[in-house]
């Protein structure tokens, strides 16, 4: 007999918030989350994007102030973590909407759509992140 | 569990299926605000240039008379809220146990959607 005992799996039961960072969710798990936390992000945020949106609609002296607004570096910083909830929240909702219709249910699609919605949402980011600060 | 007569002989209050109306219209409010977004997308980017004019035609452009552009935003704008109350909802129902708190939150949660709402609609039909 080997002397040298296997480590016992670590055990996560009624985990504590101090746990989060050592439980390793799979793709499915992180996707799931960050859907509840970009959702929640957009919804503390949308009166600031009303207010956005008024005023660059109601004048075209409100639209050149809103410009200037967000072009602000710190707004920009904000609009980019809003502009990827967005996309993240839209991304994994399409996926919810077809595990519903029963489709890509079993495990290895379902771990290859979760990854697939990573991806595209951070691409998409990318690129509204580029027309964003105006390097394209 | 207690029995179905003490609770009430008209409508269940508690139980499977309760959620299912939710549910559903969790689902359809975000059809119809994907629609939109994809609409809203294909509009900016089929826009000659990024322009006042051009920005504000998205949303007050007319067809046979009506305000086609006010009323689909106003639409967007209700399932947006409405798709945000049942998703909360269900943020405070999960992680927030007193009743107390929970109900303080939930009515937080509608006074700032009823205010956006309120806020955009406002906005948009002023001018």
């Amino acid at each position: 007999m080997s002397d040298t005992a296997p480590k016992p799996r670590p055990q996560f039961r009624n985990i504590n918030v101090t746990d989060l960072m050592h439980y390793r969710l799979p793709m499915a798990g992180k996707v799931s989350i960050l859907h509840r936390i970009s959702g929640a992000a957009l919804f503390l945020c949308l009166p600031l994007l009303i207010a956005l949106f008024a005023m660059s609609f109601v004048s075209e002296a409100g639209f050149a102030s809103m410009s200037k607004v967000i072009g602000h570096p710190l707004m920009k910083l904000i609009l980019l973590g809003l502009i990827w909830g967005y996309l993240h929240h839209f991304c994994a909702g399409i996926r919810y909407l077809l595990l519903d219709l029963h489709i890509g249910v079993d495990k290895e699609s379902a771990a290859k759509s979760a990854s697939v919605v990573m991806g595209v949402s951070l691409a998409l980011t990318v690129v509204f992140g580029l027309k964003l600060f105006g390097v394209w | 569990m207690v029995p179905i007569e003490k609770i009430g002989t008209k409508r269940l209050v508690v139980g499977a299926h309760y959620g299912t109306g939710e549910f559903i219209i969790q689902r359809v409010t975000a059809i119809i605000l994907a629609i939109y977004t994809l609409v809203l997308l294909v509009g900016i980017l089929t826009m000659s240039g990024f322009t006042y004019a051009g920005w504000k035609n998205l949303f007050t452009f007319t067809c046979f008379g009506i305000p086609a552009g006010q009323v689909l935003a106003s639409l967007a704008m209700f399932s947006l809220a409405w798709h945000a109350w049942i998703g909360v909802r269900d943020i405070w129902m999960d992680y927030v146990k007193p009743v107390g708190i929970r109900l303080l939150l939930l009515v937080l949660t509608i006074l700032w959607l009823a205010g956006s709402v309120v806020y955009f609609v406002h906005t948009l039909w002023r001018n």
